[in-house]
């Protein structure tokens, strides 16, 4: 059965990385549902969080594929609890007149915050697990999403209490 | 003291030992040339980039070493891909140089620019690109040593051409440093430990052996391990020669054209020890049925290999020389191995009438057949020679009918399966080995994808021999079209060859033919015996097969015969 795994890696911050996980991926039939780069406090090191979806065994194989490229320095499987996990969306909703006060109170809900403003459209920021994601976008879908913009996932180990 | 990225090279290369290169000069590389020149290092000007890079391989198989390739940028670059892609295939360590154009050129589709960072990606253990002539004294010693530890493999170097000309001060680079790169020598004790109780209970246990046994010199713990355990071997092509095929232990090789009793024992052992392999789609057959009733045990240093293709049921994550050692010391002291041999009677009964009545088997008839020439190649030269070969039924004849005794012996394209690689393979290998008889045993068709490099062969006159089994077909293929096409010969037939005894006159070796039986053994002892290059055309029967043969995709027991 599929599962839904996210790994986070550091890397090396060199050009050529990222082209070579992606390459892994690619060329042996694994799956990319989000990923997401950005460099880390030492300047020569990037954290990636990729999240796949695959049956077991081939879970093992990604993890000890990504473990044996030379620039990846560690990796750690984030799925499950004992991990936070976050992703932050951009979403242009259509907004007419008469929905406004109604996208307002799910943003306020949701505890979004609208960072573009227009006469028929609000950009609306929203940060949480997937879960949220979900939940906010099934709602604004009636407006009508003009555009959304995601980060993938991102996860950090709980460190213990 | 001042040096410049070329003389930085070539002083890196000489603490790394290096005393031989494959390669072909080109506009990006002329510095490196022009420094390699007032060096002792020896250059073997090959005829293609593709035949350096498998000359490389072979002199890296043939002397332990690690094979060393300079070509220049762009076309030198991307005829160097499939000699790395095969060398990948195969774990073999070489590093690989290639020009590039100056870096502030990259990017710029300048002449003869080609991303071959990019494109090497998935078929290298790992590449650079040097940005700074200081980092290049410390790139070429990380090359060196990932590509020859743990799992081997090839490295390639980019060398942008005014990175090699500039000249910066040169601080000698001691110690390789890489955080993130540990391969795991020793083996789990543990597991050796349940490794040693599956052997105790086994009453049909088999090792399969491959080339990482070869690749990590544990052909001599191999062969005690079976012997005190008295368990048979059989091997993956790549495995050939790491157990002595005359040891009464030796089954043959496994796959889809192994042995009948290999396959067979595959399908009927109780414990299966993987040592070295990983199970590649051409040995399990259809992965579902392979040793099914079957403990696998595998061991390999490369832990992507473990269930990879096969679900296993001890994994060993070591160095098979080292975890071999552990597991002979271990037997010695824990298993009383003196009721073994009547243990595993019944197994070894079964194995024996396997083999008898269905034996690797031909029929000799006035026309030459392809396995009688191999058969007389390796009575005449004991068993003692270095065999590389093409790809397709010529490789396989040699791997059934040539009997190996001590790895390094074979040198076969096995992973990849790369056409045009035995005559290279066998330049490299005869530089490696002087004194050794090289023979390339090759088909009709595959020799003419390198045979530009009999000119390598003979200006640096290297006196391999190239046995040609000419049957005017691609057989392998034909094999096929023969068995699961129909007969349709779509684009398989090759009548329109050059005749090999002239072209190997135009480039200035020996040509012989054998037309008939009766020449076949009079040609081999001429052609093999001579100091000179040597190309020997056998015309043989044209629609010979391969069997034993195991249709793809087909349980491996279930064998089609002849």
């Amino acid at each position: 059965m599929k599962e839904e795994h996210i790994f986070s890696m550091l890397v090396d911050n060199q050009p050529g990385v990222l082209s070579r996980i992606v390459g892994l991926f690619s060329g042996r039939g694994f799956n990319i549902e989000s990923l997401n780069v950005a460099v880390t406090c030492e300047p020569n090191i990037s954290r990636i969080t990729i999240m796949t979806k695959a049956n077991k065994p081939i879970v093992e194989q990604i993890e000890k594929q990504l473990n044996k490229l030379v620039n990846v320095i560690k990796i750690r499987d984030l799925t499950g609890p004992d991990s936070v996990k976050r992703e932050m969306a951009l979403i242009c909703v259509n907004a007419r007149p008469e929905n406004k006060a109604e996208i307002l109170r799910i943003v306020d809900i949701f505890r979004c915050k609208v960072v573009d403003v227009g006469t028929e459209h609000y950009t609306i920021e929203v940060t949480g697990d997937e879960g949220k994601m979900k939940a906010i976008l099934s709602l604004l879908k009636h407006f009508g999403v003009k555009k959304i913009a995601r980060t993938g996932i991102i996860a950090l180990f709980r460190e213990p209490k | 003291m001042e040096l410049t990225g070329a003389q930085i090279l070539m002083k890196v290369l000489k603490e790394e030992g290096v005393d031989t290169i494959f390669g072909y000069p080109g506009g990006a590389v002329i510095d490196l040339y022009d420094e390699l020149d007032r060096t002792d290092i020896r250059h073997i000007l090959v005829r293609h980039e593709q035949g350096a890079v498998h000359a490389a391989d072979g002199y890296a198989r043939a002397s332990g070493k690690v094979g060393v390739c300079l070509v220049t940028s762009g076309p030198g670059a991307t005829n160097a891909v499939t000699g790395i892609a095969s060398a990948y295939m195969d774990s073999i360590p070489m590093v690989v140089f290639t020009g590039q154009v100056p870096s502030h050129l990259i990017g710029n589709d300048a002449f003869q620019e080609v991303d071959i960072v990019g494109i090497t990606r998935p078929c290298v253990k790992h590449n650079y690109l040097v940005q700074r002539t200081e980092d290049f004294a410390r790139i070429i010693k990380e090359a060196f040593y990932i590509a020859n530890s743990g799992r081997p493999g090839p490295v390639l170097i980019d060398m942008p051409k005014d990175m090699v000309a500039r000249k910066i001060e040169y601080k000698p680079t001691t110690e390789v440093k890489l955080k993130a790169y540990n391969p795991t020598y020793n083996p789990n004790k543990r597991q050796l430990q349940r490794v040693i109780k599956l052997i105790e209970g086994a009453k049909r246990p088999l090792i399969f052996a491959g080339g990482g046994v070869s690749l990590s010199k544990a052909s001599s713990e191999l062969t005690e391990f079976a012997r005190k355990a008295q368990i048979p071997v059989t091997a993956s092509l790549m495995g050939l020669g790491v157990f002595p095929a005359s040891d009464p232990l030796w089954l043959g090789m496994l796959g889809m054209h192994g042995t009948y009793r290999a396959n067979m024992c595959t399908g009927e052992c109780d414990l299966l020890i993987g040592i070295g392999v990983r199970f590649d789609d051409r040995v399990t057959g259809k992965t579902d049925s392979f040793a099914s009733q079957a403990d696998i045990v595998h061991i390999d240093i490369d832990p992507t290999s473990i269930r990879k293709n096969i679900p296993v049921s001890v994994p060993v994550v070591g160095d098979c020389k080292i975890s071999l050692q552990k597991l002979n010391s271990m037997m010695d002291g824990q298993l009383d191995l003196s009721g073994v041999a009547e243990n595993r009677k019944e197994w070894f009964d079964h194995i024996v009438s396997w083999k008898s009545t269905r034996p690797l088997d031909y029929e000799q008839t006035d026309v030459i057949k392809p396995q009688f020439v191999v058969e007389k190649l390796y009575e005449l030269t004991k068993g003692e020679a270095i065999v590389t070969t093409e790809v397709g039924q010529n490789q396989m004849w040699s791997a059934q009918f040539y009997h190996f005794e001590k790895p390094g012996h074979f040198i076969t394209s096995g992973g990849l399966g790369c056409m045009g690689f035995g005559l290279p393979a066998a330049i490299g290998a005869q530089v490696a080995c002087p004194d050794m008889l090289v023979v390339d045993v090759a088909g009709d068709g595959s020799i003419q994808m390198n045979s530009q490099e009999f000119a390598t062969a003979v200006q640096h006159r290297l006196p391999v021999k190239v046995v040609i089994l000419n049957n005017g077909y691609l057989g392998m293929v034909r094999q096929w079209q023969e068995l699961f096409y129909d007969k349709c010969y779509a684009s398989t037939n090759m009548e329109h060859a050059p005749d090999f005894v002239k072209l190997a006159e135009a480039y200035g070796a020996v040509g012989l033919r054998a037309a008939k039986p009766e020449e076949v053994e009079d040609v081999l002892r001429e052609g093999l015996f001579s100091p000179h290059t040597v190309i020997m055309d056998f015309v043989v029967e044209r629609e010979e097969s391969v069997y034993p043969m195991v249709p793809a995709g087909a349980p491996i027991t279930d064998m089609l015969l002849v």
